[in-house]
């Protein structure tokens, strides 16, 4: 039955969306009433649909219509005005200038008057997990290293192993990713490291990815040794479902990154309603204290904002520094000749 | 008297109304303050913000470049939610940033300059600099614009503004009552002279000596003045009437004497019957007189009663004594006895109700018989019976009898007015008293019997 309505979803948006969208997953749940809730989302489908299920389970009536893009292809699509009623992220900077340039309606509720200060930016942007970067390894491929703890082992460890390491090395394509580019700057923040790593990685030829989601499954089948700057949550599910034991997830202990899921509501929704009802639900599970049977951790400060010293990245018009177009050229420049050198 | 507002309230509302003046006045001030403050703190960090980004400019391979340091952002982002708007333009050229941001006249090289307009209809601060870059041959003028909604401001501004509406909330309240205790002091030396002057005597006309402030002693005097007056008027009053009697009396005594000699000395029965009729009626008219200027007397002093404190049974014994004579022309006793009888009155009305009891007493009585007057006392209570072996009132109500001009059937040639008793009624109702007329019982012959009640001292 659900494969029905999911083909007849797949026509229906075919026929309805502007072929410009870069769609990557879309999937149809069909609502009782007329009502259709739009989201345009860089969370992928798998992830997601839990989510989904347990607002419809709250309000039946509305069915909704999920689509995944990457986070420069949402911020891209909002922009240009593509109507959905909820826009959700990871990229936090590019969520900040969305609502920042005006491009987000403001909303506000007694669930996300819960959410800590730090959750939200002003009345348009509000988080609802908290997800760390982290470095995902092969312990097949490490057979007879040490396991780095800082960036500083990392570094020293790719240095003196280029054999092992060249060509086995993945991390985030920053000038495709939106998430890459704000780990990646955020890096740049913390750590004069940042820098001596990519050279180092560029050496080894490294692969560049798009999304977190395929560095582990290349991790995992034993293509990549090592991957850097992938979420934890998606590693987390996977290493879940990890029968071989070859992945493992390594926390930095110099510093982490923890990035905000957000979640805003376009300038161009329809269904306001719709879309608050569903930040209520998503924010609400945000803070919850048990960690559940969710796909997603919540922002719980016991997950990794602990771990990290720093907190999570912060919402606020810093962000937007790196998205000017000169510090984003100068920047992209910068990382291309560390990576691309060979 | 016209009712009007209590001074005291209204100095309360006066002084109240300034108080409310005062924290509206505070109040708006420092609500314009805040917004100063909150503006001027504003004002520094997007100058801050602005000059962060200006050292970054540089020249490089004859073009201008800069990076937005992540600290001139980040210090907007650590005083409020606002949004954030920038522009970095070369000769009007955009390099980067909101290209549509409104543009001002900017000041000299370095200075920074502030503005506020809309911007996407909302309001915004802005700031901006200018530098001048050498680029290959020439020079480059840059301008760094930073802007930030006002949201923020306008917040803590609102959030200080109520803080001050409480306070001078608080401060009005207080000074409310401070103004009732002000105004209650202020008034306490008039209502202290109110106190005295309402504290006398009806009669005491003396001029009130305090301490008055300032202020008050124009209205001092002019109390003062006023008494003066008063008891000037009273006199030539109290003088007139004595005055009056006697110029109606005398002549009137005149004819009288005149009329007895003619009556010895005239031999006709018809004229002595005229002269008689004539003596009778002087009699009746002299009588009329005295009793009008008594009773005149009594209206007068009724309304300023003097409150002496005196001795009942004195009073009885001196007027006794000045009737002594006319009773003893007819033979009758008069017998006194009684206890001391403290009671507080006037001593020229009681002596003239009894007077007016004892002439009736006399008057009406065979000659030969005995008048008795007797005081009792008792706590609340004074009681003076006049008794006498007279006819009695008969059947006369003593409504009818205590009006004006009234006399019994049974006065025969008596000589009259019928005021006696309408003056005994009077000066008892004064006295807050009461008189009861009765038919004695203590000896056969009935006799009428008139008993005041007074309320004891
Ligand atoms: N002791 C008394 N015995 C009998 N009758 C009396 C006695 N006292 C008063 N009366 C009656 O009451 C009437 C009113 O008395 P009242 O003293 O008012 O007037 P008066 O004695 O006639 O005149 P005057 O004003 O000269 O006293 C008298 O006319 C008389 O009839
Ligand atoms: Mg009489």
């Amino acid at each position: 039955m659900r494969l029905l309505y999911l083909a007849f979803g797949l026509i229906l948006w075919t026929t309805s969306h502007a072929s410009a969208l870069d769609v990557e997953e879309h999937q149809y749940f069909p609502g009782s009433g007329a009502r259709v809730l739009k989201i345009l989302s860089t969370t992928d489908l798998a992830l997601f649909a839990p989510y989904v299920r347990a607002f419809q389970d709250i309000r039946p009536d509305i069915a909704v219509d999920y689509t995944v893009v990457s986070s420069s292809e949402l911020h891209r699509a909002i922009r240009d005005g593509a109507q959905f009623d909820l826009a959700i992220s990871s990229a936090m900077d590019l969520q900040l200038k969305l609502a920042n340039d005006g491009f987000a309606l403001p909303y506000w509720s007694d669930a996300v008057e819960k959410l800590p200060d730090w959750a939200r930016w002003r009345t348009l942007i509000f988080a609802i997990t908290a997800e760390s970067a982290v470095v995902v390894v092969n312990t097949d491929l490490f057979e007879g290293l040490d396991l780095p703890e800082t960036r500083q082992d990392l570094l020293a460890l790719l240095r003196d192993n280029p054999d092992r390491f060249a060509g086995a090395v993945g991390t985030y394509d920053v000038r495709v990713s939106g998430l890459g580019y704000l780990f990646a700057t955020q890096d740049d923040r913390a750590t004069d490291a940042f820098w001596r790593l990519n050279e180092v990685m560029g050496r080894l030829d490294p692969q560049l990815y798009c999304c977190s989601g395929q560095m582990i499954d290349d991790v995992d089948e034993g293509r990549l040794a090592l991957a850097y700057n992938v979420l934890d949550s998606y590693a987390v599910g996977r290493l879940a479902a990890d029968k071989g034991g070859r992945m493992q997830i390594l926390e930095m202990q110099d510093f982490t990154n923890v990035m905000l899921r957000t979640v805003l509501i376009p300038a161009t929704a329809q269904d306001i309603d719709a879309a608050g009802a569903m930040i209520d639900m998503l924010t609400t599970l945000g803070i919850r204290d048990q960690p559940g049977d969710w796909p997603l951790p919540s922002l719980s400060l016991s997950g990794p904002l602990e771990k990290s010293g720093f907190g999570p990245i912060r919402l606020g018009p810093a962000l937007m520094v790196y998205l000017d177009p000169l510090n984003r050229r100068n920047f992209l420049t910068e990382w291309e000749d560390a990576m691309e050198q060979r | 008297m016209t009712k009007s507002q209590s001074i005291g309230r209204r100095l309360t509302l006066l002084l109240a109304a300034v108080a409310a003046v005062l924290s509206v006045l505070s109040w708006a001030m420092v609500t314009v303050l805040a917004r100063e403050a909150t503006q001027r703190t504003q004002d520094n960090v997007l100058a801050a913000s602005v000059t962060t980004i200006a050292e970054t400019l540089r020249s490089e391979q004859a073009e201008v470049r800069l990076e937005l340091p992540y600290a001139a952002f980040a210090m907007l982002g650590a005083i409020s939610q606002d949004l954030v708007f920038y522009r970095v333009t070369a000769n009007d050229r955009t390099l980067t940033g909101y290209d549509d941001l409104p543009s001002f006249e900017t000041g000299r090289q370095g200075q920074v300059m502030f503005h506020t307009a809309n911007y996407r209809s909302v309001p915004i601060r802005m700031a901006a600099t200018t530098r001048l870059i050498s680029v290959g041959d020439g020079q480059t003028q840059v301008t760094v614009t930073v802007a930030q909604t006002r949201d923020g401001v306008g917040a803590i501004a609102a959030d200080l503004s109520q803080l001050a509406a409480f306070f001078s909330l608080a401060f009005f309240a207080v000074a409310v009552g401070l103004s009732a205790v002000v105004a209650a002091t202020s008034l306490r030396p008039l209502n202290e002279i109110a106190a005295a002057v309402s504290r006398r005597g009806p009669s005491d006309l003396r001029p009130v000596q305090r301490n008055a402030p300032a202020e008050l002693a124009p209205l001092l005097t002019a109390l003062n003045r006023l008494m003066d007056r008063l008891r000037n008027s009273i006199r030539r009053s109290e003088d007139f009437i004595t005055e009056a009697a006697h110029r109606i009396r005398t002549p009137l005594a005149t004819v009288r004497a005149q009329a007895e000699i003619a009556l010895r000395t005239v031999q006709g029965d018809t004229e002595k019957d005229r002269l008689r009729q004539i003596i009778r009626a002087v009699d009746e008219s002299s009588r009329s007189a005295g009793q009008l200027l008594d009773h005149a007397t009594v209206a007068y002093r009724t309304e300023n009663l003097t409150q002496d404190r005196l001795d009942l049974s004195e009073l009885a014994a001196d007027t006794l004594a000045a009737m002594e004579p006319t009773a003893s022309m007819r033979d009758i006793r008069l017998r006194l006895d009684g206890e001391q009888a403290p009671v507080i009155g006037d001593p020229i009305l009681l002596e003239s109700a009894i007077r007016n009891v004892l002439d009736n007493a006399i008057k009406y009585s065979a000659e030969d018989t005995t008048v008795t007057l007797h005081i009792t006392c008792s706590d609340s209570e004074t009681h003076l019976t006049i008794c006498d072996e007279g006819p009695g009132f008969g059947d006369e109500s003593f409504d009818t009898l205590t009006e004006r001009f009234r006399r019994g059937p049974n006065t025969g040639g008596i000589v009259g007015s019928g005021l006696g008793l309408t003056i005994v009624a009077e000066v008892m109702a004064a006295h807050g008293g009461r008189i009861e007329l009765t038919t004695s019982t203590h000896n056969e012959r009935g006799g009428a019997c008139v008993c005041f009640t007074l309320p004891s001292a």
